[in-house]
């Protein structure tokens, strides 16, 4: 899979998340701490919320809609009604840059 | 344009021909109107914290020791009474608001706080913590949306004997006992079954276990001790001290409209004194807690002054909020489609909903 530019670094405050549209997918890139960057999908497997509008703590994302929590190393979920795992992809940075590898 | 009309009387069970119609009119798990919020904004109002729920945690199982040993000290006496008032209170009427913003996992920033606390306030409410989970996970989806919210308790037409009498749990009581001894029995109606995905259907029975099992033990201790005292403390302060979140709480939804997308128009937000806002933990804050069900309750005020300007004006007491109910709901006996049209704000976002095409 290709590495694609996601955005600058500094697009994404610590402990946030931005959102990434492509190729008719949407995902989630997250920033934890400095250059700790981490890619999941975007919509929460519960019920497709967009997770762009959640909240980050620590190394978990959590839904805005019902709460459900995933850990966005692993994409495990982590709290219901979140129950099935969102899939994961590389992250890294790059001059600056947030790479992710995405189908 | 296709007009629907209802019928006078709609079915409220989440398996009945209303379920259909939800799905067919694009209402389920559809994208809802939200006032927008700077994200930064509501970062800061979402930031969790343990101290504030520790210190009103802390506060409350205080008044519960306290009160709940003032009414076993005085037991027999008519001095049990001020103290048994206020235990049922605390331990029903407060628990529900506990229940609620514990089960969103937004009270303590550590987990497992809230989890403690969400199964003990859930014991306390009679309900099983885990069909409670995904009924009130649907209510946030599909809020009001008849056929597919479980927690609609504005009915219509209203069943007003049946609010009444639950003003003292008189039926509220039984009826969560008998779900609770079905799910002990391995049983989920058809209604819990289409909210509990099959992996969590086994919690659900456990709980059901655990709870039925306490309830028969303090039953069989007040049996032996030909005493009703273990069953006025733990058991029936659900029926005698609930009477305080019907007050409170009704007016969450009742008497406004039903199968909209928009939470101005079928949630009502209340303005309270902040000894009521303490035992409802500001839920009266509830337009806002319905955009936002992130923001812990103790940010929802300032949550409401961000996005007041956009929500109609909230009734300015719980007085007020009930003087527009209680004439509405005794029209809705003899007009069931009648509802209350709140008044939004001139400039108020306009509510173009989304529509979901998901299927039943």
């Amino acid at each position: 899979m290709p590495w694609i530019d996601a955005c600058a670094l500094v697009d994404i405050e610590e402990e946030d998340l931005v959102r990434l549209d492509h190729e008719g997918r949407t995902y989630a890139i997250y920033r934890i701490w400095d250059e700790e960057v981490y890619c999941t999908d975007g919509l929460c497997t519960h019920e497709k919320v967009h997770l762009a509008d959640g909240l980050v703590i620590d190394h978990t994302i959590e839904c805005p809609k019902h709460n459900g929590q995933f850990d966005v190393r692993t994409g495990i979920a982590i709290r219901s009604p979140a129950c099935e795992a969102l899939s994961t992809y590389p992250a890294r940075v790059a001059d600056g840059r947030v790479l992710v590898e995405i189908p | 344009m296709r007009l629907i009309t209802f019928p006078m009387e709609r079915d409220y069970s989440l398996t009945g021909p209303e379920r259909q119609n939800a799905f067919q009119r694009g209402l389920a798990g559809a994208d809802w109107y939200r006032t927008p919020v700077d994200r930064k904004v509501l970062k800061h109002l979402m930031k969790r914290t343990d101290w504030p729920a520790t210190r009103d945690i802390s506060i409350w199982v205080a008044v519960l020791v306290g009160s709940g040993a003032g009414g076993i000290l005085f037991w027999g006496s008519w001095w049990a009474l001020p103290f048994l008032f206020v235990y049922g209170v605390s331990y029903a009427s407060a628990a529900d608001s506990r229940w609620h913003e514990c089960g969103h996992g937004t009270a303590f920033k550590t987990r497992w706080k809230n989890d403690v606390v969400y199964e003990f306030a859930s014991f306390l409410m009679m309900r099983n913590s885990v069909v409670w989970h995904w009924s009130h996970a649907r209510h946030h989806t599909d809020t009001i949306i008849v056929g597919r919210d479980p927690e609609i308790a504005g009915m219509r037409p209203p069943q007003l004997i049946v609010l009444c009498l639950n003003l003292f749990g008189i039926v509220a009581v039984p009826q969560g006992l008998v779900a609770l001894a079905r799910n002990a029995a391995g049983i989920l109606p058809s209604d819990e079954a289409d909210l509990i995905p099959e992996t969590e259907r086994r919690k659900a029975v456990r709980v059901g276990r655990i709870h039925i099992a306490i309830y028969v033990l303090v039953a069989f201790v007040s049996l032996w001790s030909w005493s009703l005292l273990p069953l006025v403390i733990i058991g029936l302060p659900r029926a005698y001290g609930i009477w305080l979140l019907l007050v409170m709480g009704l007016p969450q939804h009742l008497g406004l409209a039903e199968d909209v997308l928009d939470h101005r128009i079928n949630s009502r937000t209340v303005l309270m004194s902040p000894i009521l806002r303490f035992i409802y933990w500001n839920m009266n804050y509830h337009i806002e807690h319905h955009m936002y069900p992130m923001v812990p309750y103790h940010a929802l005020p300032k949550l409401h002054e961000v996005v007041k300007h956009d929500l109609p004006a909230p009734n300015p007491s719980l007085w007020n909020a009930w003087s527009e109910i209680i004439p509405c709901v005794l029209r809705q006996l003899r007009d069931p489609r009648h509802f209350i049209r709140p008044q939004l704000p001139e400039g108020a976002g306009v509510w173009e909903p989304v529509q979901s095409n998901l299927t039943a």
